[in-house]
């Protein structure tokens, strides 16, 4: 398992698969043609064979999700389709580069569920600064209009968003296409049963949108052949930081976090003659490892064990040139420009941890400050709507229990111990309008 | 070329009727066609879809790629999140307001170019991101900054 696998990005390397022409010559949309000929309920069988679980960051088994639409005699209202494109977890590119590299994959993803779920109209909300991402797909859709075989009656809309993390989560997001400040819901009711236009809505992110047409046409046995228990298939994992080779790598579950970072294959190791200091598994909303702590499987259960994820597969490797209550500031600056301001618990916590991690990197801040900071972080999560704070505040939470003795060192008038940090002094959008609003401090 | 109301109008017809999902993209369009979202391009929106001004301003301020103030003719805008910071993005940054000549938040004299730093652009291998006009550079170094900004400039 020390190379790469494709299955999602097979033929990107070979071939220009931007192009509806050059899709179709290496068996593209033949799979949406067997789902047509299988019907939907066999393809949702496959799904469920297959052990595809959602890859936006929750890992919710796809098969499951589409068997809650109701039937139409359970709910007349239309079935809706909606694409989750708003990729924005610091760490993660993944989806990016299979919206620009297999389109079409994407695109028969989409008419494969939607025929699986009875839906005629498909939504892709796209985050609003992916505008090449967005220009691939409309070209590829216009390429599709020609097409009446491929399409049938099928409706695909590419919808923007405009900047806004939050619109990542899901119900946030239908809200956000309904027209409406993006901010979560409360849930239930599921969007299976009242999702957009309160109708029956799935929602799905565009890797897991992507692995259905592979699917289907291997079968979700043989695909369920590839990783390990309770993580099958393969995962576009994206590795950025301080790592040789950058980039995203599809991969098969069960290789070594140490192999992601150092094999040659992938992330080739830590340049300059650094060690590693921590890893961010699966995007910065994810609990942080320490460098002795990356001999362990890229997978679901290996991970849970070490009380992280896999997330939204997005790998930062950091050396040990890091100081972690900047990383800490900068994380928390970024859950606090993008907390949607509903639940106060995120809304002012997540602002609390930034000021207090500002004050210890000052050398302000005393051990009273820690322990308010850890204080802050438990009365955040669990008590608000949506994960982003939960995931904030555990982030943060990880780090001082992990580097305690660094924050320690930071306390009383010792400030931050490192003459050379890249996150030094690092401008955070919420810090740039600050500048301008003149906000008072806190702590 | 179609009138703004009338782009509104064909955007508005890919949903369903009664619906206020056209408000975003219509946003984006009266933006587009102004600039920013001036209180009259605001009021240009609400009239096209039959909403409240206060509606479509509550749904732009949410938003960070939609301005409620002035902004230069072009944007530079800096990715300085976690993995662009660790390639070196406040250097990036820096470089850009020293041959600007104004900080990030800030656009111009001339209100030619606005700078800004942004939020994880989803580059995060091909650091340090910088989305000039909304098309991402990759691997952008401070050394980069000076002929990006002339290229806008041009």
């Amino acid at each position: 398992m020390s190379a790469e696998v494709h299955v999602v990005l097979a033929g990107a390397d070979e071939r220009d698969l931007t192009k509806l022409s050059e899709y179709e010559a290496v068996g593209g949309y033949q799979a949406l043609a067997k789902a047509r000929a299988m019907g939907p309920a066999a393809v949702t069988d496959e799904l469920n064979a297959s052990e595809l679980r959602g890859r936006g960051g929750a890992f919710f088994p796809t098969g499951r999700k589409w068997s809650f639409v109701p039937s139409r005699e359970q709910n007349p209202n239309p079935h809706y389709l909606v694409i989750n494109a708003d990729e924005s977890e610091p760490g993660s590119f993944k989806d990016n580069e299979i919206l620009t590299r297999v389109p079409h994959r994407f695109i028969e993803g989409c008419l494969i569920t939607a025929f699986a779920v009875d839906s005629k109209a498909v939504y892709i909300y796209i985050r609003g600064e992916y505008l090449e991402q967005y220009e691939l797909l409309v070209a590829a859709l216009e390429e599709l209009k020609a097409r009446p075989d491929l399409r049938g009656d099928c409706t695909i809309v590419v919808h923007r968003g405009a900047g806004a993390y939050i619109c990542g989560e899901e119900t946030a997001l239908l809200d956000s296409l309904e027209g409406k400040r993006g901010q979560p819901r409360t849930k239930p009711p599921f969007p299976a049963i009242a999702g957009l236009y309160a109708s029956p809505t799935v929602v799905n992110n565009v890797e897991t949108i992507a692995t259905v047409p592979p699917i289907v046409t291997m079968g979700g046995a043989e695909y369920a052949k590839f990783g390990v228990e309770n993580s099958r298939g393969t995962r576009v994992v994206s590795i950025s930081g301080h790592v040789e080779r950058s980039g995203n790598f599809e991969i098969e579950p069960g290789v070594t976090l140490h192999e992601l970072i150092y094999g040659e294959a992938f992330g080739g190791g830590i340049p300059g003659g650094h060690t590693l200091k921590a890893v961010i598994p699966g995007g910065s909303s994810t609990v942080i490892l320490t460098g002795d702590e990356v001999e362990v499987g890229y997978d679901f259960d290996s991970l849970s064990k070490l009380r992280t994820a896999m997330g939204s597969a997005g790998v930062i490797a950091l050396d040990d040139s890091v100081c972690m209550v900047q990383l800490g500031i900068r994380v928390s600056e970024f859950y606090e420009h993008e907390s949607c301001g509903k639940c106060t618990p995120c809304r002012e916590g997540t602002r609390w941890m930034t000021a207090i991690l500002r004050k210890l990197e000052a050398g302000d801040a005393t051990e009273h400050d820690l322990d308010l900071l850890l204080s802050v972080c438990d009365r955040i999560n669990g008590k608000c709507l949506c994960p982003l704070g939960d995931t904030a505040a555990m982030a943060i939470a990880s780090y001082v229990e992990k580097f305690r003795a660094e924050f320690i060192a930071h306390l009383d008038g010792g400030g931050c111990p490192f003459d050379h940090s890249p996150l030094d002094g690092v401008l955070a959008p919420v810090a740039q309008h600050a500048h301008h609003l003149g906000q008072a401090a806190l702590v | 070329m179609s009138t703004l109301y009338e782009r509104v109008q064909e955007v508005r017809a890919k949903y369903p009727e009664g619906t206020h999902s056209a408000v975003i993209p219509a946003l984006r369009l009266a933006q587009e066609a102004h600039g920013w979202l001036s209180p009259d391009a605001i009021r240009e929106v609400a009239d096209a879809l039959d909403v409240t001004p206060a509606y479509c301003e509550s749904v732009a301020s949410f938003y960070d790629q939609f301005q409620l103030e002035p902004v230069g003719a072009h944007s530079i805008e800096v990715c300085t999140n976690v993995s662009c910071a660790l390639y070196g993005a406040q250097q990036v940054l820096e470089a850009f307001e020293s041959e600007l000549g104004c900080h990030a938040g800030e656009t111009t004299e001339d209100g030619a170019v606005t700078l800004r730093t942004i939020e994880c652009l989803g580059g995060c291998g091909w650091g340090t991101i910088v989305a000039v006009d909304g098309r991402y550079r990759h691997k952008v170094k401070p050394e980069d900054a000076a002929a990006i900004v002339s290229e806008v400039r041009a």
